[in-house]
């Protein structure tokens, strides 16, 4: 009895809280860096009186905002109004326990992890989308709509996308996906290069997904004030602050694993020195090589804010629905056959 | 607790709140709710379906009927402007006649269920276990070797009710006016704008005596 508990119950537990203890972290370190990187764009400083170089700004951010009071707006639906924020936070934590960190590192190796992982971020919606029924407010509302519009849109282009790297993988299983991509050619064994534009599809229908500039007419400061959460004040805002970053970095994990080769080293299959497990992962691959392809990826997040102007409501749905679902269909043709007439060989490697 | 024991235990968990929240669905009050319930529902009854190992079908009703259709339920619900009063009137009126159609309802599926129990066959081992793949590899396999060409015919009979239904909503104005991205991407920046060249600075204009306020 005490050693079932202790490991069906006590050893997850404390592998969950070691996953989402530094992603709330880092969400906070990615809200600093963001600040500063657009700052620097801006040709501005960014956040640089709170510690050193500003980088307790986020801490001080979230300190001020738990303590502020979170308003109930009058005949808002109270149960849902509060309900909201944890809805969408849920299922942004949730799809974390399938990411692969390295070849042994994965909370739940689960078989049909993709699966899993389009069921949660299809779940992320009704977060947002009762956020802006029960707040009883136009602009809300409005933004409610739209995003919910919005992200049912760009996760079918990006279910194609998956669809894509199922094929040539063979799997549904994250793990096995990037052990698909091993091989001798270091950087080229990877999928992006079969699915290029499927590759950059998904990207940019992360970025939709996750209501980010310059997707982000759910927010719309211009023509909405702030989209869905418009209402929401304290710890409740800090919640969906929380969960938008945090699909952010899932994005940005899930691109290098999917396209990127997950932990694979681009080195790999061309250096062949026995070294110290300290140097050895440069080219045998490790955690590092997936945070570091992944903060590449959140930083052209940061990128594209900085640079793209809005789009236009009716001009997103034109990108989601005319160009790039066409794109993905036609490149799961392409996949197939791939695939079929073995022009592309997958985990070759170790 | 042997784990036979605690797969049960969750067995009559997820059950009791699938069957709570479907009762939920018919008795709720405001619609919103109501929906809510039903996701509730859909969500609890993949929970039942990962127990019994079915994790595709589990994973593909949360993707498709949570993530999709009842977003959608949900947004015309939202939309409808309904007197709440009003759908309150009437509910013992209705009583007997629901309660009718739920017991015939509950008879003709027992009697169903009862049938197939006389004709039971034990079902045998789980097929994909004993293939030694998971249950999603099975079902894909399977549906794309032995059974393709009903799998096709369901596929083509989608799409053609795809098509009808674009047929049958699809109303072209003539009097909207349109823009034609391709048209507004080809469009040539010189015909928009005029990119004069003028000099960096002024010409030094002949002045005998300089202003007094440009002196440092």
């Amino acid at each position: 009895m005490a050693d079932l508990l202790i490991h069906q119950l006590l050893i997850p537990i404390v592998y969950i809280v070691a996953i989402v203890l530094p992603l709330v972290i880092a969400v906070a370190m990615f809200v600093y860096w963001e600040r500063k990187v657009i700052g620097w764009m801006h040709v501005r400083l960014g956040p640089n009186t709170i510690g050193p170089f500003g980088l307790l700004q986020a801490f001080a951010d979230v300190v001020k905002l738990l303590i502020k009071e979170v308003i109930l707006p009058t005949n808002a639906n109270r149960f849902l109004y509060y309900m909201a924020p944890l809805l969408a936070l849920i299922p942004a934590l949730a799809a974390w326990a399938v990411v692969p960190f390295s070849s042994r590192m994965v909370l739940s190796n689960a078989n049909a992890g993709v699966l899993y992982l389009l069921a949660m971020t299809s779940l992320g919606v009704y977060g947002i989308i009762l956020a802006g029924w029960a707040s009883n407010s136009r602009y809300a509302l409005l933004g409610a709509m739209r995003s919910a519009a919005q992200v049912i849109s760009y996760e079918l282009a990006m279910g194609l996308c998956l669809v894509c790297v199922l094929v040539l993988a063979g799997s549904l299983n994250l793990s096995d996906i990037v052990n698909a991509q091993a091989g001798s050619k270091g950087l080229f064994d990877w999928f992006w290069l079969p699915l290029l534009p499927v590759f950059v599809i998904y990207f940019i229908s992360g970025v939709a997904e996750t209501n980010r500039a310059p997707f982000d007419v759910a927010e719309g400061e211009s023509e909405i004030v702030a989209g869905f959460h418009v209402e929401y004040s304290g710890s409740a805002f800090a919640i969906f602050f929380l969960a938008e970053y945090a699909n952010m970095i899932l994005v940005s994990f899930l691109a290098s694993i999917l396209f990127m080769g997950g932990w694979l080293s681009p080195l790999q299959g061309w250096i062949h020195i026995d070294a110290p497990g300290w140097i050895n992962w440069i080219w045998t691959g490790g955690f590092i090589w997936l945070f570091i392809k992944a903060f590449l990826f959140a930083f052209m997040f940061l990128w594209f804010r900085a640079t793209f102007p809005r789009y236009r409501y009716d001009q997103i749905m034109r990108l989601g629905w005319k160009v790039l679902i066409p794109i993905a269909i036609v490149w799961v043709l392409v996949a197939g056959c791939l695939k079929y007439f073995g022009w592309v060989v997958t985990g070759t490697g170790g | 607790m042997n784990p036979q024991l605690f797969q049960l235990i969750c067995f009559y968990g997820f059950g009791f709140v699938t069957v709570a929240a479907a009762l939920a669905v018919i008795t709720l009050r405001n619609t919103v709710h109501a929906v809510l319930a039903l996701v509730l529902t859909f969500f609890s009854t993949a929970c039942l379906w990962m127990l019994a190992e079915a994790e595709f079908l589990a994973l593909a009703l949360i993707v498709v009927y949570v993530g999709a259709v009842m977003v959608l339920f949900l947004f015309v619900v939202m939309m409808l402007d309904i007197d709440q009063e009003k759908m309150r009137e009437g509910f013992v009126k209705f009583l007997p006649v629901g309660l009718i159609v739920a017991v015939v309802m509950l008879v003709e599926m027992l009697g169903l269920i009862g049938v197939r129990a006389m004709h039971a066959q034990f079902m045998g081992a789980n097929p994909a276990a004993a293939a030694g793949v998971s249950n999603t590899a099975w079902l894909g396999r399977a549906l794309y070797t032995q059974y393709l060409l009903p799998f096709e015919i369901a596929a083509l009979i989608l799409t053609v009710g795809v098509v009808a239904a674009v047929a049958l909503t699809l109303r072209q104005r003539t009097d909207a006016r349109h823009e034609s991205a391709s048209q507004q991407v080809s469009v040539n920046p010189r015909d928009r704008v005029r990119i004069v060249k003028m000099a960096a600075e002024r010409p030094a204009e002949p002045s005998p005596v300089p202003p007094q306020e440009s002196q440092p």
